[in-house]
């Protein structure tokens, strides 16, 4: 199966 | 270290060092769960049959592979040969009542050729402890990040050399070791403003205090926005995308003020180059359809709270003179979902002891026609009468599989819906940077009150030992910022030994604050269901694959 939002696992985030 | 396991149907490998994920048939399992615990020399020993005389790092003639390492006389020998021969021999013959002998070669060929590639048996490098910093020349730490190990020499072998709490009892030296962890530049990319410590609900499990965070009520005036929005821009290095999330309390209490924070951060972003992402998250109470226009246009995410079932919420989503609030906001979540265009919106339920059977709140959230959800288990002391038990554990762990096994179902019959921790993205997720670095709480990403003051997070907004310093000084308790920067995955001891560590990185440190006492804490529980999200996340991924 190469260097972004800042995330509230209360880390699927997607250059 | 590799992480193998069966769920709905699939036999995933997933090998943490280099992210590889693998869906793979029972004989190439049964192989896996075999030799998922030795180190790779000795896998490659068992997997080409030469343990006579085994190079680690020679491929055998029968793979055939572009990227096979050059053969040199720098190889080092497998020195137990014999024991090696032997788990070969045992291995062989116990898959040979199940599997013709030409299938177990085949199969153990095709798992050399995923070795040989590095994507199977990767170890982290002896020295460094993570195989990627070492091998790739392109991640230089010391020109761009600091990591106090490697300028300062500090031991990662156990040994507790830090004591960074900042004078403030936030943090055990038992849990951690030193390795600070970020960019250099220390540049705030993220606020969440508290524009309201006030709330129109009352509800029980409320991390804020319903609403007010135990201190007095209060609304963020206009003039502080705005300063907080300055000071976001003032202290965004060479960041493009900033982030501001309205919250509280109830945030829409104190709605034009979020209007007008808005518009003047949009005034800023053609003169500064800054582009302003906003959230609002809302109990629904205040909805109308200013405000469905507004944040269909300017809002780039909404989450709407609501628990599921209509007993499920009214539990303990009541308003001030304990009626529930189920159907006031339901209509009004319909109405903006139904209105939505732009941005996303998110149904965030939180599960508690009394209904660990959090399933049939998804199920009834669809019914609702809502399909982005997300539905949290409750953090809390573990006295207190919601919190969710040992055997609640157990049984959410059913419901995780139970969610994953209707989302595939569902998918299928074209109906699909999406949940929050199921989302792994596996074309485009976070780079290892990110994996380490965590949330960015305490360093890029701060909590603002209505009084201006700045703490590390929104869930840490009512305990005063995490007061970090306000938006018109900046931060004037650098010990705890300097606590934050080494909140990271290379500084937790207890996830070491984890296969999920690359995809929590770590955990939440406020839900450790809360349930241990200690940041560097960790929240067994929290973990536990954790990792069984990651690995319903994978199966739903296979099932994608496979379908195809």
């Amino acid at each position: 199966l190469r260097d972004c939002q800042t995330s509230c696992q209360s880390v699927n985030q997607a250059q | 270290m590799i992480h193998a396991f069966q769920l709905l149907g699939y036999n995933l490998v997933l090998d943490v060092y280099s992210g590889s994920i693998h869906v793979v048939d029972d004989l190439v399992y049964a192989i896996v769960e075999r030799l998922k615990e030795v180190p790779r020399d000795v896998a490659l020993a068992v997997l080409t049959g030469d343990s006579s005389s085994v190079l680690s790092d020679a491929a055998p003639a029968v793979i055939s592979s572009d990227s096979l390492p050059a053969l040199t006389e720098n190889h080092s020998f497998t020195n137990n040969s014999a024991w090696n021969s032997n788990l070969r021999h045992e291995l062989i013959d116990t898959l040979s009542s199940r599997y013709k002998k030409s299938d177990i070669e085949e199969a153990m060929n095709a798992l050399l050729a995923l070795t040989y590639d590095d994507k199977l048996f990767c170890e982290k490098d002896p020295s460094e402890k993570w195989c990627v910093f070492n091998q790739h020349q392109n991640l230089s730490i010391s020109n761009d990040l600091e990591c106090d190990r490697k300028h300062r020499g500090i031991q990662t072998d156990g040994s507790e050399s830090c004591s960074r709490d900042g004078g403030n009892g936030v943090v055990s030296q038992k849990n951690h070791e030193s390795c600070a962890f970020g960019k250099a530049d220390g540049a705030i990319k993220a606020l969440c403003l508290n524009v309201a410590h006030a709330c129109n609900l009352a509800c029980s499990y409320c991390f804020a205090g319903q609403g007010n965070y135990k201190g007095s009520q209060a609304l963020m005036p206009v003039e502080t926005g705005r300063r907080a929005i300055d000071f976001l821009v003032e202290h965004s290095a060479a960041r493009h995308y900033l982030e501001v999330d309205f919250f509280g309390g109830e945030p829409l209490l104190n709605w034009p003020m979020v209007k007008e924070t808005v518009a003047y951060a949009r005034s800023l972003e053609s003169k500064t180059g800054k582009r302003f992402r906003f959230t609002l998250t809302t109990n629904g109470i205040l909805i109308d359809d200013d405000v469905i226009d507004f944040t269909n246009r300017e809002m780039d995410n909404v989450v709407l709270s609501l628990d599921g079932r209509k007993a499920t919420h009214d539990r303990f989503r009541v308003d001030r003179q304990g009626r529930g609030s189920y159907d006031t906001i339901v209509p009004k979540f319909q109405e903006l979902v139904r209105q939505s265009t732009g941005g996303t919106h998110y149904v965030r339920g939180t599960f508690t002891h009394a209904n660990a059977d959090f399933l049939n709140d998804v199920i009834h959230l669809l019914e609702l026609g809502f399909t982005q959800i997300s539905m949290e288990p409750v953090v809390s002391p573990t006295d207190m009468p919601y919190a969710l038990t040992s055997d609640d554990i157990v049984f959410i762990k059913q419901q995780y599989e139970e969610l994953a096994s209707l989302m595939i179902q569902r998918r299928r019959e074209d109906r699909p819906f999406t949940f929050f921790h199921y989302m792994i993205d596996l074309e485009k997720g976070p780079c290892i940077y990110k994996r380490i670095a965590g949330c960015g709480s305490g360093t890029e990403y701060l909590a603002v009150t209505p009084t201006g003051d700045l703490y590390p997070c929104h869930q840490l907004v009512d305990n005063p030992a995490f007061l970090m310093g306000n938006i018109w000084d900046g931060i004037t308790n650098t010990a705890l910022q300097d606590t934050y920067r080494h909140l990271n995955l290379l500084s937790r001891k207890a996830c070491r030994d984890c296969w999920a560590q690359l995809y929590c990185s770590g955990g939440c440190a406020a839900n450790a604050f809360h349930t241990t006492g200690d940041l560097f804490g960790v929240d067994e529980n929290g973990c536990e269901l954790f990792r069984k999200r990651m690995e319903c996340g994978l199966a739903i991924k296979a099932a994608e694959v496979l379908d195809v």
